[in-house]
């Protein structure tokens, strides 16, 4: 028998049970202020960078930058946020709710956009849709056309085409969490609505996408957050946003803090979208009644004819946009260089790349968790703003967040030096900026809005009540999130992985500015070679990115759909 | 249950044991050696460091970095293992110098090689080689042979011209000469007229501004010299040496003030760990046997005059360029940032 409860009660308000609660639980929170405050590092120092700048700045970016610079921004993000709310939500629920050919092998493809850095597939668009590009190429032939002026073809090199482009390589983020939630407990809500005699049609838009909405904002939260930090493909596309604003102004006119001021205003504009967003849902609770439903399936509907045609084409465009253009592109360059695949410089980009990602993956998880457990343990308001303040951080140019955990980490590092010469008598060198270190730790930062969202989706669908049971009956608060939260919460942990994974194999921006000698990892060597405007030389190290972010979607393709229940 | 959540949290701890060795810091100090801090692509300075290593038994040790390479020194203080600096561009020459995060050399044998023009006169920064910002023409449609900066405003070409960002500091530079050349509130006339003419809106590399004018899409484009040498050379995708076919190399104001160049460069770093090794890199970078290599390697001009360019280079025809100091440049690079921002440049042609 399935249960839920819509509405369920706001956590209690008292400042008193807080505060007994925090005396419960002095490790847990001594961790997550540990965590927080790591997190928190970068994000600090930009501020500090952006208080210590006089604003010199300001009268010509507000006449001649901001007014059309936020305005390119935010049309962008309507338009990406829409698109991938869409896509992501329709093929989710697809691949979840229906059985139709292929939807297997698609319920995982969905996912292999990620694996596309969105600069590389500005650059594949860009010359997929060119003039000189095969579309425009077969339809002169076809049509017996020979001069540009003689019809029109759309512009890649607009607003629109950059949002396309964005949407294309960032809606697995949506379709992500939104699956993780229809997996989890959109079935059964589903029947029990249906039961009552609600159409399919109805029961989507009246149940089952208002059960999701927390899901779904979550994933764009993640895509907006990474449209907005995004720097590559927007200046190859030549659209205007912010970010272009916050180099310009760092990189061309010489001012850091000016730049770290535009940056706070765009993470304060992102917060208060995110904050708006909870207020407005602040209302709303959907959990799960009991745990044991959770692993019950019903079967998928099946679907025939054409509707079958239509589901797999659905499924099968978004692929194509984000994977199959960018492979086209890049494969055709690679072919033209196999010689490179397995050199040694390309093999050891390799390792490094998968070893970054793990650590990357494992710390990132582990951070979120604690966070997350603290937040549903010490229920406050205060811890839930933590959170959300820890975490936007994504929001950042990468450039710009690696810069602000450079300078803290770097005074650190010369404070124990200096300690060690003084009393030990001698030197321990940079330990973290010297070290991989820092990479690891600044992608984690970076990346922990990915599994914090990821969790975050599945941990709201469990009812509060599961480990207060489990510690009403004698076990202590770890052990009941160990032995009863954290294997309920296995798929979104999983996607937490994946996504945390897939970003690290492919983050540029702060590898870049942190990494020591010899770091060289997939990215820095597509990058090498993209920023000497050979971008072809660097397509075979492009495609290793997109195969090692494809093994661990396929290896967990498998848990995650619990495909044996269907 | 339990025994799943052992057998997880184990190998949790595997994964840490296996990423972790690779965690600690590495020995980058070691003796005879040198430590680059590079904004050049490592690829490019090979075939030199190799020369270099091969002559004086130094080893070397390159870190790609793009943006924030200052910061990133300064942060590390004087614990900073760079000891050389390598970048492109006058203006991130500079930026490290008034970063505070170099320190001067005087070196006669660097100074005998580098032309005064290249280098700072305090000696904090020397250009290596330099790269012209020429014209590319379309071969089938444009029928002059000379062209100057001031005419690409001419309401001749209107919707005939095609480049990459304003912002982008090879353009910057450009735009800064302009500024030092004729005042700003000539250049920016200029550039108003250079924004009418625009075939589209700014986008893409120097590269794309050739493959645009192949298509024909605008008949004139920005661009670095050693681009064209990069598509002419490309045997992988032959479409690119179409693309470098169908143009021209135009250097702009050759016959008067001369073209505007930019520099790539070095700079000592202020706490060099190998200062000694580094000075001799330096020397090395200057001679000309290092010289001819780097011009060789990526179709640049050697800043010394005794140095060859490549046959391919030599082909586009002799190039003169402005002798207008290059610190000069650099302090109107912010003005000329500026100036694109208050004009619109990059938001392309009136439609």
């Amino acid at each position: 028998m399935s249960s839920f409860t819509l509405k369920a009660p706001l956590p209690p308000k008292s400042t008193r049970a807080g505060k007994t609660r925090r005396q419960r639980h002095p490790l847990t929170l001594a961790a997550t202020a540990l965590v927080a405050t790591v997190v928190l590092l970068p994000l600090c120092a930009t501020i500090l960078i952006a208080l210590s700048g006089t604003g010199a700045d300001w009268p010509h970016l507000a006449r001649y930058v901001l007014p059309q610079s936020v305005a390119t921004t935010l049309h962008l993000l309507v338009m990406v946020t829409m698109a991938t709310a869409v896509v992501g939500v329709t093929c989710a629920w697809l691949v979840v709710a229906y059985d139709f050919p292929f939807r297997r092998t698609l319920s995982w493809a969905l996912v292999l956009p990620l694996a596309v850095p969105p600069y590389l597939a500005a650059y594949a668009y860009a010359e997929f849709f060119h003039y000189v590009g095969p579309v425009q190429s077969a339809l002169r032939a076809l049509f017996g056309y020979t001069r540009p002026n003689e019809y029109w073809f759309p512009e890649i090199r607009t607003v629109t085409g950059a949002a396309i482009v964005i949407s294309a390589v960032t809606f697995p983020y949506v379709y992500l969490t939104a699956r993780v939630v229809f997996i989890m407990q959109g079935r059964n809500v589903a029947d029990v609505a249906r039961t009552l005699g609600a159409g399919p049609a109805r029961v989507f838009w009246r149940v089952l996408l208002p059960v999701a909405r927390p899901a779904i904002i979550a994933g764009v939260a993640l895509v907006l957050m990474e449209t907005v930090n995004d720097f590559g493909a927007v200046q190859h596309l030549g659209v205007e946003t912010l970010t272009l604003a916050i180099y310009s102004t760092w990189l061309n006119r010489g001012s850091l803090e000016g730049a770290a001021q535009i940056a706070v205003i765009m993470l304060f504009l992102v917060f208060m979208l995110l904050t708006g967003e909870q207020m407005a849902r602040r209302k709303q609770r959907f959990h799960s009644g009991r745990a044991s439903q959770m692993k019950a399936r019903p079967p998928r509907l099946r679907l025939a004819g054409w509707r079958a045609g239509a589901a797999f084409l659905a499924g099968l465009l978004p692929v194509l946009a984000g994977f199959g253009i960018p492979l086209a592109v890049f494969g055709r360059f690679a072919l033209n260089r196999l010689e490179q695949f397995g050199e040694p410089a390309m093999t050891e980009a390799l390792a490094t790349s998968v070893l970054t990602a793990l650590a990357t993956a494992i710390l990132a998880i582990a951070a979120a968790l604690l966070l997350l457990y603290t937040a549903r343990l010490v229920r406050t308001r205060k811890m839930a703003l933590l959170v959300r303040i820890a975490t936007i951080g994504y929001a950042m140019p990468g450039t710009i967040l690696a810069l602000g955990l450079l300078v803290t980490l770097a005074r650190f590092d010369n404070f124990i030096d200096a300690l060690a010469r003084e009393y030990a008598g001698f030197s321990t060198g940079l330990l973290f900026t010297g070290s991989a270190t820092a990479v690891v730790l600044a992608c984690a930062i970076r990346f922990l809005a990915l599994a914090e969202g990821a969790i975050q989706a599945g941990i709201e669908k469990l009812p509060p009540n599961l480990d207060e049971a489990a510690r009403s009956l004698g076990r202590t608060a770890p052990a009941s999130a160990a032995t009863v939260l954290l294997p309920l919460l296995n798929p979104a942990i999983l996607t937490a992985g994946i996504l945390v994974f897939v970003d690290t194999v492919k983050e540029l921006s702060a590898t870049i500015v942190l990494r020591p000698f010899g770091f060289n990892t997939l990215a820095t060597y597509v990058y090498e070679n993209a920023s000497r405007g050979a971008v072809e030389d660097g397509a075979m190290a492009a495609l290793l990115i997109i195969v090692v972010a494809i093994v661990p979607v396929i290896l967990l393709s498998g848990p995650l759909m619990r495909d044996r229940d269907a | 249950m339990m025994s799943n959540i052992q057998a997880k949290l184990k190998a949790g701890l595997a994964a840490l044991a296996l990423t972790g060795p690779f965690l600690l810091p590495q020995a980058a100090q070691a003796e005879g050696t040198v430590n680059i801090y590079s904004q050049r692509q490592p690829f490019l300075i090979e075939p030199l460091l190799d020369a270099f290593t091969e002559e004086t038994g130094i080893e070397t040790e390159v870190l790609f970095l793009k943006d924030g390479l200052p910061e990133r020194i300064a942060a590390e203080g004087e614990n900073s293992p760079a000891d050389l600096i390598l970048t492109v561009d006058i203006g991130r020459l500079v930026g490290v110098v008034e970063e505070g995060v170099t320190q001067p050399i005087e070196s006669e044998a660097i100074n005998a090689g580098i032309p005064e023009q290249y280098r700072d006169p305090e000696g904090h920064w020397f250009g290596v080689t330099t790269r012209g910002r020429v014209i590319y023409a379309s071969k089938d449609r444009v029928e002059q042979d000379t062209i100057t900066y001031e005419e690409l405003a001419d309401p001749k070409w209107e919707g005939k011209i095609c480049m990459r960002s304003g912002q982008h500091m090879y353009n910057i530079a450009l735009f800064a000469s302009m500024i030092a050349h004729h005042g700003e509130a000539e250049a920016e006339e200029w550039m108003n007229g250079l924004k009418a003419n625009l075939a589209r809106k700014p986008s893409g590399n120097d590269r794309g501004q050739a493959q645009a004018i192949y298509a024909g899409e605008c008949d004139l484009g920005l661009g670095n010299t050693y681009y064209v040498g990069k598509m002419m050379t490309n045997d992988k995708e032959p479409e690119q040496k179409e693309w470098a076919d169908a143009i021209k190399v135009l250097f702009p104001n050759n016959d008067a003030r001369g073209t505007h160049v930019n520099v790539s460069g070095m700079a000592l770093a202020k706490h060099a760990p190998n200062k000694e090794n580094a000075v001799k890199l330096m020397e090395f970078l200057a001679s000309p046997e290092a010289q001819a290599i780097y011009a060789e390697v990526n179709f640049e001009y050697p800043v010394r005059e005794d140095a060859e360019v490549s046959d391919l280079v030599a082909n586009w025809g002799e190039i003169h360029p402005d002798d207008l100091p290059l610190a000069e440049i650099a302090k109107h690079r912010k003005a000329a940032s500026e100036m694109v921002d208050r004009v619109g440049l990059d938001e392309g042609p009136e439609s």
